[in-house]
């Protein structure tokens, strides 16, 4: 059970503001069915600009009715410089606090509020654009986003992310990408955790490179097939090669070669030598898959 | 403000009767049942009654019961015990839509040089049986698939799969937590090898399970370090605890037909409105074979906490396979499995009852629920009226 502030449970049972403004100035929409939550917020301003009038429609858990509907009653009176100013922060402040893992549904009103400036400015695409290159698959969150979550609520690890904008939440192949995010911007500021795995530089005896590909394939690679249906097996090291075999949609997907390359070269160069190429075992890609969709 | 309890499969309440039976064994006959003196010694008739009891549910012999801490531990001790008594053999079948209890074990395995097999289901949460004979062969260890599954209440053919699976010498482990005092059960004339439940599923107290393991079946023990179990799951009985899983046994076999077909009786009626006067509502899972108790409904476009949340308020306790609702950010894998579309996933409902439920409670609700989804839908950008 979410321990949901008073103040959480009284704009959830009593929504404010609910519903669309008829010919409005602004129009913001953010998330989707598929995401679990969406928000669709109109304003209108008045003569002197400021926002007269503010409604939203909200799909989604308590905690994203309560966000918007106390962002509605954040907004009226303000002029849109002023509501640009708006973080994600000051929104879950107004609710007395939101649940860690509920903060995303702030960063959905904030996202949803820029989006409807956008579109009284520009006239652009109501829809809350992406901007850079995704990160998360999953959820559709890119680097530019992650960034801004990182600085503005200073973020320090994956799961403070996940819980802020989603992202690594889904398969969690994008973990290490996030990490390495949170280290450009942080730097110093976080404590250096013990590494689990040994860094490369070391010299491995072979049972030891063996254990550190197997390793690396279990916790940074499989999960992130798996999330698509498929799998992955390592069948044998020879010296620098590395052969596996995939399972499942992987092994009849015409990408295989996209992600042997991609995906297990390039993690098992960072996490255990550089010198590793990988090749993939064809007598077990033929065999019957064992992952059916 | 009165509870109204629908979230059965989650846990149950305990039985009057059971805490009576239970009482006595926590500050008068604290004894260990190991001990030498008649003080201590004398409760170890108490646990073979409960033993006894247990057995006459399950319709099995005794000394093919033991006991542990709960569900999650019989599961984990079916299948590492298996695979330790079988070391060559490398494979595991299960399925997509299995508790965490089995799942999390196997998806560990595979990271330890396992073959993991997870059985796909359809629409309707059915297997394909020919799916899993494909996969049966020497290599295969152990297959473990639930007997019923806890978020829709499907119950797989189990004794067919059972005898599939034995006739090819492989191990056959069933988690029926879900399924033990709902539905009348025989082992003596099974093929199920291992079997799991647990005492706070039907109306026992949390913190004990059993794991039923058939005579002349290989198991290597999980947990060392005592004599308890006859060897077979070390550590002081949790006396109390054991002895109320007895009762409630007792209790489930007295009137298991009876109960459930009034059980049913309410879930049908609560079923059949629900479905009726909230459009846009469907229901997941096989309507046919299904336990008595359970009713998993989903409602478009809008989303499983904020109902809960909702139904909270008038006292009503169900459960969602909502993301939100589970504190992760994907909603329910069993709902994913079967293919529930995301919209409809989301706004998933689980409404499990039991024979403490009474029509009254069930009349308020169907009452009560409609206007909450309206409210809901009102809400939701996907509803355009």
């Amino acid at each position: 059970m979410w321990d949901y502030t008073d103040k959480v449970r009284d704009h959830f049972f009593n929504p404010r503001n609910v519903g669309e403004i008829e010919n409005p100035d602004g129009v913001g929409e953010v998330g989707s069915l598929a995401c679990g939550d969406a928000l669709k917020l109109t304003f209108k301003l008045d003569k002197s600009g400021k926002i007269a009038d503010a409604k939203f429609k909200t799909f989604g858990c308590a905690s994203a009715i309560a966000t918007s509907s106390v962002l509605t009653e954040m907004i009226k009176g303000l002029t849109l410089e002023e509501a640009a100013k708006v973080t994600n922060r000051d929104i879950a402040n107004y609710l007395g606090g939101l649940p860690e893992q509920k903060m995303h549904c702030s960063v959905m009103g904030r996202e949803a509020l820029e989006a409807a400036i956008e579109n009284y400015r520009t006239g652009g695409k109501k829809k809350h654009e992406l901007e850079g290159n995704v990160v998360c698959t999953c959820f559709g969150v890119t680097d530019k986003e992650i960034e801004r979550v990182i600085q503005e609520n200073n973020l320090t690890t994956v799961e403070q992310v996940t819980n802020y904008c989603k992202a690594g939440g889904g398969c969690g192949g994008c973990q290490g990408e996030i990490e390495k995010l949170i280290e450009k911007i942080q730097g110093d500021k976080i404590k250096q955790a013990v590494a689990p795995i040994p860094r490369r530089g070391a010299k491995l005896t072979n049972i030891q490179k063996i254990q550190l590909i197997q390793q690396t394939i279990n916790e940074q690679i499989r999960p992130a097939l798996r999330a698509h249906g498929g799998n992955i097996e390592l069948i044998d090291v020879e010296g620098n090669k590395v052969i596996v075999a995939f399972r499942g949609m992987c092994a009849q997907c015409r990408l295989t070669e996209f992600t042997m390359k991609d995906v297990v070269e390039a993690k098992l160069r960072e996490f255990v030598d550089k010198d590793l190429f990988v090749e993939e075992d064809r007598d077990s890609a033929n065999q019957p898959h064992n992952h059916r969709e | 403000m009165k509870t109204i309890y629908f979230d059965n499969n989650a846990t149950t309440k305990v039985a009057e009767e059971v805490l009576e039976e239970m009482k006595p064994f926590i500050c008068e006959l604290y004894g260990n049942p190991s001990s030498m003196h008649t003080f201590g010694g004398q409760v170890s008739h108490n646990i073979r009654k409960a033993r006894e009891q247990v057995a006459a549910l399950l319709g099995c012999d005794p000394t093919e019961i033991i006991f542990t801490s709960c569900g999650t531990e019989s599961d984990n001790a079916a299948i590492k015990g298996t695979l330790a008594a079988y070391p060559n053999r490398r494979k595991v079948i299960t399925t997509r839509v299995e508790h965490p209890a089995v799942l999390s074990v196997c998806r560990d395995l595979e990271n330890n040089g396992y073959t993991i097999v997870e059985l796909a289901v359809d629409k309707q949460g059915r297997l394909d049986l020919a799916e899993l004979e494909d996969n049966l062969d020497d290599d295969t260890a152990i297959v473990s698939i639930m007997y019923a599954n806890n978020e829709t209440g499907v119950i797989f053919p189990l004794e067919k799969i059972a005898e599939m699976v034995t006739d090819k010498n492989v191990v056959f482990h069933t988690d029926a937590v879900q399924v033990v005092g709902k539905i009348p059960l025989n082992l003596s004339e099974s093929n199920i090898d291992l079997l799991s439940l647990s005492a706070h599923k039907l109306h026992g107290p949390k913190g004990v399970g059993v794991l039923y393991v058939k005579k002349g079946t290989r198991l290597t023990p999980f947990m060392l370090g005592g004599h308890q179990e006859a060897g077979r799951r070390a550590g002081t009985e949790n006396v109390p605890c054991i002895v109320g899983l007895g009762k409630a046994c007792e209790l489930a076999g007295k009137n298991i037909e009876a109960e459930n077909n009034k059980v049913k009786y309410l879930r049908d009626k609560l079923e059949r409105a629900i479905l009726k006067t909230c459009p846009d509502s469907q229901l997941n899972g096989d309507r046919e074979n299904r336990l008595p108790n359970t009713t998993n409904i989903s409602f478009e476009f809008i989303e499983g906490e904020a109902i809960l949340l909702m139904l909270d308020k008038y006292g009503i306790c169900a459960s969602s396979g909502s993301a939100c609702a589970s504190g992760s950010l994907e909603p329910s894998h069993v709902l994913r499995a079967m293919g529930v579309p995301f919209t409809a996933a989301h706004g998933s409902i689980r409404f499990s009852l039991s024979r403490y439920n009474t029509e009254e409670e069930v009349d308020f609700t169907i009452k009560k629920l409609p206007p909450i989804i309206e409210k809901l839908r009102k809400l939701s950008p996907f509803v355009t009226k």
